[in-house]
């Protein structure tokens, strides 16, 4: 007989090996270690509550990461940082991206301290950053970030486009800003 | 295709995303632009940056031991029932994991061949192309300066002298998105080509050895962080001198 029970042993096995990268992302989400562990701790509820629904065989980060999001959203904290409007034209036009500068981020990242790149990271929109995060970080594919999110892959790429430029911007700032001192 | 065009596809291939034509148009287009391929480092690099510095935050013990509780946690009375039906499901577990193993090691052998034949793709489309290095030099004073400041990562050419080997030149190449430094040498009427990268990702996965594909004999190994390729239709004896001597090159 099938038992439609949410199974504790299954979810376990899956949740925990991701336990890091949650806390991970949701401190970078929350700015805050209390928040970020409030935050894993209900999507952990939320997740095995939920997990009868989970179907075998399908994207269980994909499905874990989008309850993370959603439950940030609704946070007090979530809803302080996606307060700041996002550029209209944020949604999946690819046309408005200017070119990138070509300085070489090798030579960027030579010049400047660890903490500029992480610095530059916590100062993007929290959509970008969290695109960001998911691509590099967490290695997703433009698929699984699209189903995490709940966004058309398209936007997946101008989020992280507009990311990654943000950044490389922000560090040319800081070696400029540090030129001008020397 | 202009390089505005290009421009919005290196992110795509920077992350992997780019459909198997599109990567080799791309790599065929960056061979003779050196301002998509710079762009292209570039980002590597970023992206790599970022996969660091974005591993910031550790859980506390406390935390991770609350949480590891909670989810353990199960129905008072239940606690031991599922083990009553263990045999079973160990052996069920048994079998996923066998059948995951093969899968593995199926996948791996799958990678390495693709990466193998990418090579031989490049090897012979270099050669074929009217430019098939950018630094032309047989004087490896030359050649190896010319690569500063355009690869993550410093190596050394072997002193051929008392060696039938002739070096024609460089360029820089990417191969699995890892920028690196192709070589071509000549050996009576044969071209062999070297490359030099650093040894991760998709690269750690060709391991080290001797081989055949598309009928080129390629040598492969890892030494010192980076991973060495050798590539030709001449002998394999032929090749598996020049390897041996990078391999002492690199290693003294």
């Amino acid at each position: 007989m099938s038992d439609s029970r949410p199974d504790p042993a299954a979810f376990e096995a899956l949740a925990m090996p991701l336990f890091d990268s949650l806390y991970n992302l949701a401190h970078w989400l929350t700015q805050s270690r209390e928040d970020a562990e409030d935050l894993v701790q209900e999507t952990f509820a939320k997740a095995l509550k939920g997990f009868g629904s989970f179907q075998p065989g399908t994207n269980f980060r994909a499905w874990i990461f989008r309850i993370l999001r959603n439950t940030f959203l609704t946070s007090r904290s979530g809803l302080a940082a996606t307060a700041t409007k996002l550029p209209l034209n944020e949604e999946g036009d690819e046309s408005v991206l200017t070119p990138s500068p070509r300085t070489p981020e090798t030579l960027l990242l030579e010049q400047l301290e660890a903490d500029a790149l992480q610095d530059a990271i916590a100062a993007l929109p929290v959509q970008y950053r969290e695109a960001l995060l998911l691509a590099d970080v967490e290695e997703m594919s433009y698929q699984e970030i699209a189903d995490s999110v709940g966004i058309p892959i398209g936007t997946v790429m101008s989020r992280l486009s507009r990311a990654r430029r943000t950044v490389r911007e922000a560090l040319q700032g800081k070696v400029r800003k540090q030129g001008a001192q020397k | 295709m202009t390089c505005e065009l290009w421009e919005t596809k290196i992110d795509a291939y920077v992350d992997g995303e780019l459909a198997l034509e599109e990567e080799r148009a791309l790599r065929d287009h960056m061979r003779s632009c050196p301002a998509c391929s710079q762009d292209a480092l570039g980002r590597i690099e970023l992206k790599r940056a970022v996969h660091s510095a974005g591993k910031r935050y550790q859980p506390s013990d406390e935390f991770r031991a609350r949480m590891a509780r909670q989810v353990a946690a199960k129905p008072a009375g239940e606690g031991w029932a599922w083990m009553r039906g263990w045999r079973p499901r160990l052996a069920a577990v048994a079998v996923v994991l066998v059948a995951f193993g093969i899968s593995i090691l199926h996948v791996r052998s799958m990678q390495r061949q693709q990466v193998m034949l990418q090579i031989a793709d490049l090897h012979a489309s270099n050669l074929a192309s009217a430019n098939p290095v950018d630094v032309v030099s047989s004087d490896k004073h030359t050649v190896k300066p010319w690569f500063q400041g355009k690869l993550p990562f410093s190596f050394d050419l072997p002193e051929l002298s008392g060696t039938q080997f002739e070096l024609l030149g460089g360029r820089m190449v990417f191969v699995e998105r890892e920028p690196a430094a192709l070589l071509v040498y000549s050996i009576r009427k044969h071209k062999i080509s070297v490359i030099v990268s650093m040894d991760r990702d998709g690269l750690e996965k060709l391991g080290s050895g001797e081989t055949s594909v598309n009928s080129f004999h390629l040598e492969t190994w890892s030494q010192r962080g980076l991973r060495y390729i050798v590539i030709s239709d001449t002998s394999e004896q032929d090749v598996h001198v020049l390897a041996e001597l990078f391999r002492k090159s690199a290693g003294s």
